[in-house]
């Protein structure tokens, strides 16, 4: 037992001390990753004074909520309507959705890049940035939430809606009240698994974007590009923060749920 | 809800996303483009076996299994022993094991650059010692480094799902009917997991071999794998033709993993059952 604890110890160290190191380096005030310069939140202040940074986090942020709240809607009518459809049909259908999932970010990267500037040269007008990048996410987002919905039909009573439709409620209607609830499980893992592939992403964004508009990753891919930089130390402290609470809110829920449920 | 009408706002998005992107990497693949006229050739694929070109795939397929393989001897034990039915605290380990990869990978192959830089901390420990600085980055050695720190969480999940999902009946079983621990390991454990050592495989393999993050960072700007060619030669040099040519060799090559390995799974599921 003490041989599998310290095995499991010497494998978190190696997972976490990078990060670690990181996290201490961005209080350093010292500019040398070696030399401790004494406590100071100097990265900190610069950091929130940078403009670029905050662009970028904006982008980050609202590209995450548009995308994943666009792609969760146009996802979920389309699972409703692949459900419906006959075994080829369907088959077809989720083969070619699964391309932008088991391709490598790369090939999907560069494929987007050629369409757009083809549409670009073909119309005479257009450039990359913020809509391309938009765009984009929603793209490689869209599939997700799908696969997350699918499965919900499994655990769904039919009858439901035909006796809403029997009881006078519109086809609409009886839609957004009684297929939508059902789904909204699969609705919102897809949400949430889009908003966090999109916030994450570097490789298609690298590829979808044009001059002046950047995200996190862009950002930090290029700041790391020309060597060490202490303001990304501060900045993946931050990050780094925001995600672990982030899931320990998420985790504390459902252990709450589940008391609830007297599991 | 009869109605399939719903999934064509949809399909008109997917065709305009997936299929004709993809139709256009196949048609710059195999058209060169001279003043206004546009002709087949076979010429861009052609190119790529040049040994210099080939060697760059060899490079990347070679360095993604090396990381594949380290992932799979760091990580195996790891799942095995947290799927331990006795182990308390169960949950926050794996809570642990789980958080990196929820953190900007862009960060986490940063982080490496602030330990193994010429000005990092392990260079400054170096100093302090009175010993010259190093250069360790810029090599294989990083690049595999990188990698493996990157993807291990990805391997480690799926073989734990898998294991933890045995039924706990048969290795009692076996331990009734006289195996020592090593034989309920090799006979029971070790092949029911493998489901889960292929799917890890597939999740550390796939984005390993197209990288270019990792090779650009912690490799340098000589540093360079498939990934870092198919970005050069559309952001730097420009040639469609050629880029789209390398994607499609990519794009086939993930392809026929996908293909095997699916094979292998369906063969370890057989044997199992």
């Amino acid at each position: 037992m003490r041989l599998r604890k310290t095995y499991l110890a010497l494998i978190l160290m190696f997972l976490y001390a990078p990060i670690f190191i990181l996290m201490l380096q961005s209080f350093n005030a010292s500019r040398t990753m070696g030399a401790w310069g004494g406590f100071s939140l100097h990265w900190y202040a610069a950091l929130f004074q940078d403009r670029n940074i905050a662009q970028a986090l904006y982008n980050t942020v609202t590209i995450g909520l548009l995308s994943a709240t666009i792609a969760a809607v146009i996802g979920t009518l389309a699972a409703v309507g692949i459900n419906n459809m006959r075994k080829g049909a369907k088959k077809i259908v989720l083969g070619l959705s699964s391309i932008p999932v088991a391709n490598p970010d790369i090939v999907t990267g560069v494929s987007l890049l050629i369409l757009y500037l083809s549409v670009f040269r073909l119309v005479g007008a257009g450039r990359l940035g913020y809509m391309t990048l938009l765009l984009a996410h929603i793209a490689f987002n869209i599939p997700y939430v799908i696969l997350s919905v699918l499965p919900r039909f499994k655990h769904m009573n039919k009858h439901l809606y035909e006796a809403a439709l029997d009881l006078g409620a519109s086809p609409r209607y009886a839609f957004l009240k009684v297929v939508v609830p059902q789904l909204m499980p699969g609705i919102v893992t897809g949400w949430v698994l889009a908003f966090t592939l999109s916030v994450d992403d570097f490789m298609v964004s690298f590829f979808t974007t044009g001059a002046g508009v950047s995200n996190l990753s862009l950002i930090i891919f290029s700041m790391a590009r020309t060597g060490v930089n202490p303001m990304i130390n501060a900045l993946s402290t931050l990050m780094f923060v925001f995600v672990m609470v982030l899931l320990f809110i998420i985790n504390m829920r459902d252990s709450i749920k589940l008391k609830k449920l007297g599991g | 809800m009869k109605s399939k009408a719903l999934a064509y706002p949809y399909i008109i998005w997917m065709i305009i996303f997936t299929v004709i992107p993809i139709l256009l990497i196949v048609h710059y693949s195999f058209t060169v483009t001279t003043g206004n006229v546009t002709s087949f050739t076979l010429d861009n694929l052609a190119r790529f076996f040049d040994p210099l070109y080939v060697n760059i795939l060899r490079r990347s397929i070679v360095l993604a299994a090396q990381a594949t393989g380290i992932c799979l001897l760091l990580g195996y034990p790891v799942s095995y022993i947290l799927a331990q039915k006795e182990f308390r605290d169960r949950n926050i380990l794996l809570f642990l094991f789980v958080v990196p990869m929820w953190m900007n990978f862009l960060i986490r192959t940063y982080a490496w650059l602030t330990i193994l830089g010429t000005n990092g901390v392990l260079n400054s420990v170096l100093t302090f010692f009175g010993l010259p600085p190093m250069q360790l980055l810029f090599n294989d050695g990083a690049v595999l480094l990188g990698l493996v720190y990157t993807f291990l969480p990805f391997m480690i999940l799926p073989i734990y799902v898998s294991i933890q999902k045995i039924d706990q009946s048969l290795i009692e079983g076996a331990q009734d009917l006289g195996a020592n621990g090593f034989n309920v390991f090799r006979r029971i454990i070790l092949p029911l997991s493998l489901p889960g050592v292929v799917s890890g495989l597939t999740m550390v393999f796939m984005p390993a071999v197209a990288t270019f993050v990792v090779s650009n960072l912690l490799g340098g700007g000589q540093f360079i794998l498939i990934g870092n060619l198919i970005e050069q030669q559309f952001l730097l040099v420009g040639n469609w033709n050629f880029g789209s040519a390398l994607a499609l060799i990519l794009m086939v090559l993930i392809v026929l993993c996908n293909v095997l390995l699916s094979f292998l799974n369906k063969e370890t599921k057989e044997e199992a059952i």
